[in-house]
């Protein structure tokens, strides 16, 4: 008893003289833990918000606005017909393991990812990639099969992150990067910790000298954590019906903003009634949308009309294309030859968004005529029955990838079910388009065809609502991606 | 026996009369629930969510706004569906291979009890897991894992119960007089047997309860929109802070179940059985 | 004795062979496909079928099932999909909380059940008794995740002093066993419930017998005589219910390490299920199968340290 009073003791003592310094040090929350470290390796989001650009960079990387901003090139060209990329890395770039970064890097990285045994999770990426190029250790040029104006975006993603040959087997369980953090520790079950690397090319740049990231699984658990000051930060606290009491408490600061998850009533465009435009349309007028976002999202996720996240520059408004109209529905459903109604069943995945949200918005297709079944499902079924046999009518999931419209040019192999040329011409005119300007006008159109065609019933914008110390600087307010920007943090007095 | 000294007996026994008014109690929450909820249990209500208690809603609303009270009263339906299916499924089965292998003995007899040990060495929940994993989360498939895990207990103490009949003079006499194994069964083990497994049955349908709500708390019991004790409180856990009491009454309802029904099982068994009852 | 012994034996791989062909026939029949749940809904086709291989799921059933085998009798519980590591080192590092979370538990639920049981027995059919007997009946009727959840309502949720779920890791110290406080006592209350009538019942029977009067009348008090010869000639009974209890607990430790969110084996094979980290839920499902089967053996074995007459008879 005595050697745990003294070390108790010494514990106080430790976090007395560390609270006089100026604060260094920031302890984050986060729901899910990652399986492994390796974002080649698995596709858990996880393994994005704690390396991707902390510890782990590549070539480029998505800024808080939702644009392509440096990341380990400092600066890129894209050659005139839009298929060579060449980027320029910095001298000096140094791996955790004392292993310095030259364009072989790329070069090798990419052909793993790419390769025909490759398991990358972001495999497709690098499928447009025709011949990787390394004229010399500072520069790699790509070229291209086809001209992409998603590539960059692409090259941003944690599965392009670039990797040490010597140490990229061993990265599921001890990362080994070039960013401003090094892989210091995992607790698996609790915790994993990084700290400022001492070789990283920009000293100055990263404030907080130790980052921990803690998994708090449990909603109920999160809110007690937070007020006891065990967590600096919280970005996706799960029991948002318990934000009130933060914004109230002045030690806290509460940051609600958008991510990049659209989250539709996603329906089965090749099956039955759901093929029929008709009754896609009824169920978009049945859905009211504002009981489905307080109700699975305690009122802050935001209503979208279409495939596009709200945040971005080049978002249309199309949540009134098909107001909430019950006779409309009925008239619809009638014409479209189910004057008594139509039993469908709807297959939610383990989440609680997409539970609460299935649970709500079935009431809501009840009302209008359809006799809705709910049958949830564990994710592995999710993905056993709903996505790859498409044997479902309806589910809900979040759409997290950025720039993923081209989900609906995947055809009848894709769960959507969904096939059109004109939407296939306007993904094939975008990717082709250089122009900023006719891009934007060329997502708005897509935007405005997937709603008229109501391939789904669009329904919110999965929120990003994060709970902080009130003192700490540097917090991104929507995401885009998910990564965690830890060299943008730092403390004020 | 006869069966008004039979019940005077067990009005005799304090144990059995508090479990019959427990579980009289749940009984006609179920039978009400059919006639008259004070409001729908399934109206979503989002503006109204996380109401506290009040005339209107007696036990509050959870987070769709939905009545509490309402939920609960039905709810209590499908834990005594899923619990009463379930023995029944564990009784039948049972108690046919229980007296099939105390019938035949041999080797008919040690691969019924090889059988059942083998169920026992695997953790019941854990099975039941796999088993709703293979066929799907739902009210059925709960009823089925946990109807399967009933059998062998039954299998096991209608052997022991009617190996003993048959050991005694009165089922020689039987023999001597030419009646064959079926009949035997049917006319003079069973009848004698039937205490131990009432008994035995009602114990074990509130472990079925007590099973069911394990199920629906992780996910894999009774789904939406049909309430679900367990599922309740799995739900109320991300609001304890804001409503608390949300994990309490459904809590509470599984425990007067459960009491209810193991105060009647040890009743019953006092009341039939007074050696049983001596150390108690 | 050594008949004994290699029928034990005999019986063992007898369950565990079972065990394994049940368990292997059921995962062949579980849907879902570990590969497509690592890479996500964005991975391309041939990047699932390429991690398929290289997990050796694209294997015929048989050649599956004899490998996994052949890697068991080596010893080798083989590589899980989803942690990239060896399934050994993975239970092991979850062993580290169950194990203890286990064993605080059982030396709760004996100290609460044992004390109670003889205090009953002692008390018996007075107020002491029924109020033991009443508390008992509760605990039985409690679903132990309930009362998990109305710990950590009170506990974490409006008191504040211990944690609601996680585990920070032993490497901070003795802190981290109050992370298993809570847990320990919502696995140990109906065990607890169930012993502590048992004991009673088993104390009341000794006391009935003869060797009791006699040490009574030598002159050792009630509480001597209790303690010092009726609760060990009580034992037997106890000590099988024990050892049920045992297996129980960690089967109940699947439900409690889920309301606690503890790193430990019952929430690693509860995830694994889940995750279809297949080879995981093979080795964890032997392992316990042979868990039952070993902690039959030790009560066995306790019998005939209790009561020496027992060596003997068998």
């Amino acid at each position: 008893m005595r050697i745990f009073t003294t070390s108790l003791a010494v514990a106080l003592l430790m976090s007395a003289t560390a609270a006089l310094a100026a604060k260094d040090t920031i302890v984050i929350g986060m729901q899910d833990e990652p399986p492994v470290l390796d974002p080649t390796q698995n596709a858990a989001a996880a393994i994005d918000v704690i390396f991707s650009v902390n510890v782990y960079e590549s070539l480029v990387r998505i800024g808080e606005d939702g644009t392509v901003k440096p990341g380990l090139a400092t600066s890129w060209t894209i050659g005139e017909d839009g298929k060579a990329y060449t980027f320029k890395l910095p001298k000096g770039v140094v791996f955790d393991n004392g292993e310095k970064l030259t364009s072989e890097n790329v070069k090798w990285s990419f052909e793993r990812a790419g390769s025909a045994t490759s398991t990358n999770p972001t495999k497709r990426h690098f499928a447009n990639i025709a011949a990787i190029e390394t004229p010399d250790p500072e520069t790699v040029i790509l070229r291209l099969k086809a001209p992409s104006s998603l590539f960059l975006s692409y090259m941003a993603s944690g599965g392009a992150a670039i990797f040490d040959p010597k140490s990229a087997d061993n990265n599921k369980t001890t990362p080994v990067g070039t960013g401003p953090y090094k892989f210091k520790q995992w607790v698996k079950g609790d915790r994993v910790v990084l700290e400022k690397s001492p070789t990283y090319r920009d000293p100055s740049k990263a404030q907080i000298k130790q980052a921990t990231f803690k998994f708090v699984p449990d909603a109920a658990a999160q809110v007690p954590a937070l007020l006891a000051g065990d967590i600096d930060a919280f970005p996706t606290v799960g029991a948002t019906e318990t934000l009130d009491r933060f914004k109230a408490d002045s030690r806290f600061q509460v940051v609600i903003g958008s991510t990049e998850g659209e989250v539709p009533l996603i329906l089965n465009n090749n099956k039955k009634p759901f093929d029929d435009i008709r009754v896609r349309r009824a169920a978009n007028h049945a859905i009211e949308r504002k009981s489905i976002i307080d109700g699975a999202t305690s009122g802050y996720g935001l209503p979208i009309g279409s495939h596009f996240p709200p945040h971005h520059p080049w978002y249309v408004d199309l949540t009134n294309r098909y107001p909430h109209d019950i006779a409309k529905a009925k008239e619809l459903l009638k014409e479209a030859g189910y004057p008594n109604g139509v039993d469908v069943t709807i297959k939610p995945p383990p989440f609680a968004y997409a539970r609460r949200s299935a649970e709500i918005v079935s009431a809501q297709l009840m009302e209008a005529g359809f006799r809705v079944k709910i049958e949830p499902v564990e994710w592995a079924q999710w993905l056993d029955v709903v996505y790859k046999q498409k044997n479902y009518d309806m589910t809900v999931v979040a759409h997290v990838s950025p720039w993923d419209q081209d989900n609906y040019t995947r055809g009848k192999d894709y769960y959507y079910g969904y096939q059109n040329p004109e939407m296939d011409a306007l993904m094939k005119a975008v990717l082709a388009e250089s122009n900023e300007a006719k891009q934007k006008d060329l997502y708005g159109q897509i935007q405005r065809k997937i709603a008229d065609e109501a391939v789904h019933a669009f329904m919110f914008q999965l929120p990003r609502t994060g709970v902080y110390a009130a003192k700490l600087r540097g917090i991104w307010k929507n995401s885009p991606v998910s990564v965690t920007d830890l060299a943008g943090l730092s403390w004020v007095d | 026996m006869t069966r008004d000294g039979l019940l005077m007996r067990c009005l005799r026994q304090r144990n059995f009369i508090i479990g019959a008014i427990l579980v009289g109690v749940v009984l006609s929450a179920a039978l009400l629930s059919y006639f008259w909820t004070p409001h729908s249990p399934s109206r979503i209500n989002v503006p109204g969510r996380l109401a506290p208690a009040s005339a209107t809603h007696w036990f509050g609303t959870d987070h769709f706004g939905r009545d509490v009270f309402s939920m609960i009263l039905v709810g209590s339906r499908n834990s005594i569906a899923v619990g009463l299916v379930a023995v029944t499924i564990g009784v039948l089965t049972g108690v046919a291979l229980g007296l099939l292998a105390s019938a035949k003995r041999g080797w008919v007899e040690d691969l019924v009890m090889r059988m059942a040990d083998f169920t026992f060495a695997f953790p019941a929940i854990l099975s039941a897991i796999l088993i709703t994993a293979i066929l799907g989360p739902g009210t059925f498939n709960s009823i089925l894992a946990i109807g399967i895990f009933n059998i062998p207990v039954f299998a096991r103490i209608t052997r022991g119960a009617a190996n003993a009949i048959l050991a005694r003079d009165f089922i020689l006499a039987a023999r001597a007089a030419g009646k064959g194994h079926i009949r035997i069964t049917l006319e003079h083990v069973l009848p004698n047997i039937s205490n131990v497994l009432i008994v035995q049955a009602t114990i074990n349908f509130a472990l079925a309860i007590l099973a069911e709500a394990g199920l629906s708390y992780l996910g894999l019991g009774t789904q939406p929109p049909n309430p679900s004790w367990g599922r309740m409180l799995n739900e109320s856990q991300t609001f304890l802070f804001r409503a608390p009491m949300l994990a309490i009454y459904p809590g509470a309802a599984i425990m007067i179940a459960v009491l209810g029904l193991n105060l009647l099982g040890d009743g019953l068994r006092d009341a039939l059985d007074p050696r049983l009852s001596r150390s108690r | 004795m050594l008949s004994f012994t290699l029928r034990r034996l005999a019986a063992f791989l007898a369950t565990l062979v079972a065990t394994s062909l049940v368990v292997f026939l059921v995962l062949e029949v579980l849907p879902g496909d570990p590969a497509l749940l690592m890479l996500g809904i964005d991975a391309q086709p041939d990047a699932v079928a390429a991690l398929r291989a290289k997990l050796g799921l694209d294997r015929p059933p048989v050649e599956r099932y004899l490998v996994w085998m052949a890697g068991l009798v080596r010893g080798d519980l083989g590589i899980s999909h989803t942690y990239g590591t060896s399934v050994a080192e993975l239970i092991g590092e979850r062993l580290v909380v169950t194990l203890p979370l286990a064993l605080i538990a059982m030396s709760l639920t004996t100290m609460i059940a044992l004390t109670l049981g003889v205090y009953a027995a002692s008390k018996h059919n007075t107020v002491g008794d029924y109020g033991v007997m009443t508390a008992t009946q509760l605990g039985i009727a409690i679903p132990n995740f309930w009362f998990a959840i109305l710990l950590v309502l009170l506990f974490a949720v409006f008191l504040g002093w211990l944690p609601a779920g996680g585990f920070p890791g032993w490497d901070q110290g003795p802190i981290a066993l109050k992370s298993l406080v809570l847990p320990a006592f919502a696995l140990a209350l109906v065990q607890a419930a169930i012993l502590a009538r048992v004991t009673r019942s088993a104390v009341l029977e000794v006391l009935r017998e003869d060797f009791v009067r006699t040490a009574r009348a030598k002159g050792l008090t009630r509480t001597q005589t209790l303690w010092r010869h009726v609760l060990r000639n009580s034992l037997i009974p106890v000590v099988t219910i024990m050892g049920l209890q045992f297996s129980n607990l960690l089967a109940g430790t699947i439900i409690i390490e889920n309301v606690f969110y503890l790193p430990g084996l019952g929430r690693l094979i509860f995830q694994s299920i889940n995750q279809r980290d297949l080879i995981v839920v093979k080795d964890v499902v032997v392992l316990l199968a042979a868990k039952v089967v070993v902690i039959n053996f030790i009560v066995d074995l306790l019998y005939a340290v209790i009561d020496p007459r027992l060596r003997t008879a068998r």
